[in-house]
Order: C-alpha cells, then sequence, then structure tokens
C-alpha cells in the first residue's frame, strides 16, 4: 500500500478528531487535507429506529484498496483514508470517513470526491432502514450510478 | 462445487445468506437458470435480473461471466455504499 492513511471495515464507532489527527501527523508538511463524514440521517420524521449495514466481508476490503489505489494514482496524494462501519447505527452516528492529503486543495477534495462517488455504487455494502412501521432496504439511487460517469 | 452466497434483501428471498452448490455451470447466467429450478423462492429471488448484481471471486462481473475455475460466486441487490 502506498501513501498514508489505508482502508478499514469495521462495527465500532470511530473517533473522528483522533482519526484526522493521526493521518495529519502522517501526511504533514503536505500542504491540504480533505475530509468527508457521513452520518445516519432520519428521513422518516424523526421515526428512524436504525440503521443496519451489512456487507461482504473480503470483498468489500479489496473494493475499498481498489478504489483508494485508483484515487492514489490519478492524483499526486501523500495519502487517502477510508474508514467504513458495519452492523446497527442509530440516527445521529458516523457512518464512514474518507480524507486525502495533497500539496495543494483541488486534488485533495476531487480525490475526497472521486472516494465518496466509487464508495456509493461499488462498494459490497447494503443499508436497511428500521421504523416505526418495519424495515426497508435502501435503494440504490440512480444520480449514483450516473455520478461514476463524471470521472 | 462454488459456494454461492446472497446478500441484502436477495438473502432474505433465498433464506440463507451462503451456500455451497454443486454446478457444471458455464457461466453466471447458466447457474441462475439452475438455481431457479430449485424452488420457488429462487425463482422469485431471480425473477428479474436486471435489479441484481454479481461478483465472481470476489470481483464485480457479469451474468455473461464464464464460470470455470471459479470458487465464490455472490448476488446481490446494487450497492449502497457510503
Amino acid at each position: 500500500m502506498s501513501g498514508a492513511g489505508g482502508v478499514r471495515v469495521q462495527r465500532e464507532a470511530f473517533d473522528l478528531g483522533a482519526e484526522l489527527e493521526a493521518f495529519e501527523a502522517a501526511t504533514s508538511g503536505t500542504g491540504a487535507m480533505v475530509s468527508f463524514t457521513g452520518i445516519v440521517r432520519d428521513d422518516a420524521g424523526g421515526r428512524l429506529d436504525r440503521m443496519e449495514i451489512e456487507h461482504y466481508p473480503g470483498m468489500t476490503e479489496r473494493a475499498l484498496e481498489k478504489i483508494r489505489a485508483d484515487a492514489m494514482e490519478r492524483w499526486d496524494l501523500a495519502g487517502a483514508l477510508i474508514v467504513h462501519r458495519y452492523g446497527a447505527l442509530r440516527p445521529g452516528e458516523r457512518i464512514m470517513m474518507v480524507a486525502t492529503a495533497a500539496r495543494h486543495r483541488k486534488a485533495a477534495f476531487a480525490a475526497a470526491e472521486f472516494l465518496m462517488d466509487y464508495l456509493k455504487s461499488r462498494a459490497p455494502f447494503w443499508k436497511k432502514e428500521y421504523t416505526s412501521d418495519g424495515a426497508e432496504w435502501v435503494a440504490a439511487k440512480e444520480e449514483d450510478e450516473a455520478a461514476l460517469t463524471r470521472w | 462445487m462454488i459456494d454461492v452466497l446472497y446478500f441484502a434483501w436477495v438473502r432474505e428471498r433465498i433464506g440463507k445468506p451462503r451456500e455451497a452448490v454443486e454446478t457444471q455451470a458455464a457461466t453466471v447466467a447458466d447457474l441462475v437458470e439452475e438455481l431457479k429450478k430449485r424452488e420457488p423462492r429462487y425463482a422469485a429471488a431471480f425473477a428479474d435480473v436486471s435489479a441484481l448484481r454479481v461478483a465472481v471471486d470476489q470481483e464485480l462481473a457479469d451474468f455473461s461471466t464464464p464460470l470455470s475455475g471459479a470458487r465464490e460466486v455472490a448476488f446481490f441487490p446494487p450497492m449502497t455504499g457510503g
């Protein structure tokens, strides 16, 4: 694996501040760092009890490593970090984060968007929402698939 | 023998997360046809393959992908990461 950061798939919550400080330290002197955090959103008007995230152990790690490697190759990055959780998450909990570091902000922003676009529809995660009305799988959005064409 | 894995609503519809399948299927599509003949719940899960995605040996693949030498095939709905 080249560059700082890496890929982690975990059930446990992560400490965003600690992750960013460690990533910043590992890419010190670079100049620009961008991060994105995905948080469980209640689209059910306060009735969302939890979101359960299922994944494909083995393939998930491989897919995330590939997405990260593609970003590292495409932009001149000092590092890229992907952390993604699975299991039961409550509204307001962090689902995932990405961070990128580069000499200039444009590469860092673009690489972070690239990571997010590919994570959305090329990483084997599936979300099921549990509300007081029952449970429902979150459908993939056509615009998420379409977003890949810009790369 | 191929390990066949199911995720998300495909897993729920078929009622199990994985199974070992004795098959001579040449492609993913051939394997799907064999599975559909098993029981109505398989036929239901595979009724509309355009709603499904497939991975062969943990790499995204197509229904026309050959299965020669494959150890693991997974079926699932479009992914929703991030």
